[in-house]
């Protein structure tokens, strides 16, 4: 019974986002991500399904919003773009201190500043090393097309709820725009009130219960040695989601002799630099990593027994590539090709640098 | 054996809330914080609603409030309190919800965020502080610092020409068809704190009739950060806030009081 539809990806996010019985949206408008906030404002769920739908005065109210429904219980989430994210980090730096579970996207722009509506992938650092202020990491997805854009929806709650603590979707203006086939699953239903008080009354604000201490959600430890506890409990959380939630996909790598190692829009070109290296003879496998944190570090390092080089293709100046290099321990040589400001790379331009940087000398 | 095994019911004249934890308050001895924190919990507690009752306290002096009130709270960023209370009561909306901001973190960082839930009439209690400075951080000036008033940023005196008029904010979002009640009030004698407590009453009942939001300013004192006694800071408070700040309704059921 699964429906097929062609839809660009922002639109998909959110149609999955209904489906996946998300209590909460809220957002600001932002290009290239308004759709998000606009399909839901036509859909209508809060007559559906329930979901609540506002489009907040800012960022900084929206994702406080969101800190606020996490803290009492529910499945909320918020998207927007570079700039935006930007502002939102203070609050997503509060919900990761007070273990709050919650989605966030990002349909990256080009930046610094007001840069660009074009497509990027230069917020790698802001989203993986931590983004606001504090010792703290996001479990960070990469969606490569528009049937990500929607699973990834699911996947992310299934996070941040098993590890009580933000996900992010880190997208960008290619994925979000672009139009491709999609297929849904099943509606699944919102948490009645009950669940969320069976689920999540050990440590939500639902009102007090008599026979329960108060719950309480805050970030604050004036005491260091509490402090110093409460991120060690975090740090564990990510040794765990290193452990059993890391995600990679690897494409013609068996015999490869150069590794491309590129995310969302980029691995989608890099692929077809893949198919035009291997025509002329050129061994070239794709890395993709679908999870940014965790990073397939133990993978990279593997792959240096098999290849002479490494390039990571990046929408950027070269971010992800510091985290290949600390991966892979200079065993092999690791190069960075990129386009920015909103350019985006041919895979003939990927092959040309591949050949220029690594093969070459 | 506690003191209150001992009374007789009949001798019993004051009873502390239940909802007010044993944890010793962390307010300068003489600070009105104290006071209202238990007027808001007693209004809790006589309405029997603990248990659909969540609490929201932004950064300022008052941001370890949950560890004086015994009922589910949330701690928020500084200013952010009306968006966290906005997300509580939109998606649980048979939950009182409060807020209880100082006037830094609510007429100052935090403008966009109080102007808009009051504006969308968002059906919250907000309960508003106003000791004209900025006490947890050490007496620097707020928006709502009198003019000529000394603070840490502003040492000769709050120089209205360059930093602005005091806000008064409780009269600007009185104005918003979305905001049902508000007044302004004190808790430094006991005539002052019974009709605070009327007003906070009134204000968590219209939450359940789903008419708007209600904002309660509780002009208090920071003898701490104006740097006087307890007893002397009350009084330089009636003097030089309330000709200012004047107490009294400003907006009731949804209807602006006229005062002449
Ligand atoms: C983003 C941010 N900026 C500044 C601060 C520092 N800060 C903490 S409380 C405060 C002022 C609080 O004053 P007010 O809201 O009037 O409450 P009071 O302490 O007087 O009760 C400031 C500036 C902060 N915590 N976060
Ligand atoms: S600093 Fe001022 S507001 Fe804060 S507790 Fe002391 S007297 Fe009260």
């Amino acid at each position: 019974m699964a429906e097929i539809k062609l839809m660009k990806g922002n639109e998909a996010l959110a149609e999955a986002a209904i489906r996946a019985g998300v209590d909460a949206y809220f957002g600001y408008p932002i290009t290239p991500q308004s759709e998000v906030i606009e399909y839901l404002m036509m859909e209508q769920p809060e007559k559906t399904t329930g979901m609540v739908v506002l489009q907040a005065e800012s960022e900084v109210a929206a994702i406080n919003m969101v800190y606020g429904a996490a803290g009492a219980g529910k499945r909320v989430m918020t998207s927007s773009s570079s700039p935006g994210i930007s502002l939102k980090q203070e609050g997503i730096s509060y919900m990761a201190g007070a273990e709050l579970p919650a989605v966030i996207v990002n349909v990256v722009r080009g930046g610094p500043g007001l840069g660009t509506i074009q497509p990027s992938q230069a917020d790698y650092f802001q989203s993986v090393k931590g983004g606001g202020h504090g010792d703290y990491k996001l479990y960070v997805l990469a969606p490569a097309s528009v049937q990500e854009m929607a699973d990834h929806v699911e996947d992310a709650f299934e996070m941040a709820f098993k590890y009580r603590t933000p996900v992010l979707i880190l997208s960008d203006g290619v994925i979000g725009q672009m139009m491709e086939k999609v297929q849904f699953k099943e509606f699944k239903p919102r948490w009645t009130d009950d669940e969320i008080y069976q689920l999540h009354g050990n440590w939500a604000t639902t009102g007090k219960k008599k026979g329960r201490e108060r719950n309480i959600i805050t970030s604050l430890d004036l005491k260091s040695e509490k402090m110093e506890g409460r991120v060690h409990r975090l740090m564990k959380k990510y040794a765990q989601m290193e452990e059993e939630d890391l995600r990679f996909e690897t494409i013609k790598c068996e015999d490869a002799e150069y590794l491309i190692v590129a995310y969302g829009s980029s691995a989608r070109i890099a692929q077809k630099t893949v198919d035009l290296a291997r025509a002329k003879g050129i061994k070239v496998g794709l890395l993709r990593p679908i999870t940014l944190f965790p990073f397939p570090k133990k993978q990279l390092m593997e792959f240096t027994k098999q290849v002479k080089g490494i390039l990571s293709v990046e929408l950027s100046m070269g971010q992800m590539v510091e985290d290949v290099r600390l991966a892979v321990e200079h065993k092999v040589p690791v190069e960075h090709f990129g386009r920015t400001g909103g350019i985006i790379h041919t895979p003939e331009e990927i092959l040309d640098a591949l050949q220029q940087k690594l093969i070459k000398n | 054996m506690k003191t209150l095994d001992i009374i007789k019911p009949e001798n019993l004249v004051y009873k502390r809330t239940e909802l007010m934890t044993d944890n010793t308050l962390s307010y300068c001895p003489g600070c009105g914080h104290g006071t209202a924190h238990k007027l808001v919990m007693e209004v809790i507690e006589e309405m029997g609603i603990v248990e659909d009752t969540v609490g929201v306290a932004p950064v300022g002096c008052s941001v370890l409030a949950y560890e004086f009130m015994d009922i589910d709270m949330q701690q928020a960023a500084h200013g952010r309190a009306p968006a966290v209370a906005t997300a509580i009561a939109r998606t649980w909306p048979n939950k009182y919800v409060f807020t209880y901001q100082g006037d830094g973190d609510l007429a100052a960082i935090g403008t966009a965020e109080t102007i808009h839930a009051c504006n969308r009439g968002e059906n919250i209690v907000i309960i508003f502080v106003n000791n004209g400075i900025y006490g947890m951080t050490g007496g620097q000036m707020a928006p709502t610092t009198l003019p000529g008033m000394p603070s840490s940023t502003s040492p000769y005196g709050r120089d209205t020409c360059s930093t602005g008029s005091p806000l008064k904010i409780t009269e600007l979002v009185a104005n918003l068809p979305g905001v049902y009640n508000v007044s302004r009030h004190a808790v430094h004698t006991h005539k002052h704190v019974r009709k605070a407590k009327k007003a906070i009453l009134k204000g968590f009942q219209d939450t359940r009739l789903r008419k708007g939001l209600t904002l309660i300013e509780i002009v208090s004192n920071c003898n701490s950060g104006w740097k006087m006694q307890p007893r002397q800071s009350n009084e330089w408070m009636e003097e030089n806030m309330f000709p200012f700040y004047e107490l009294g309704d400003i907006k009731v059921d949804g209807k602006m009081i006229n005062k002449k």
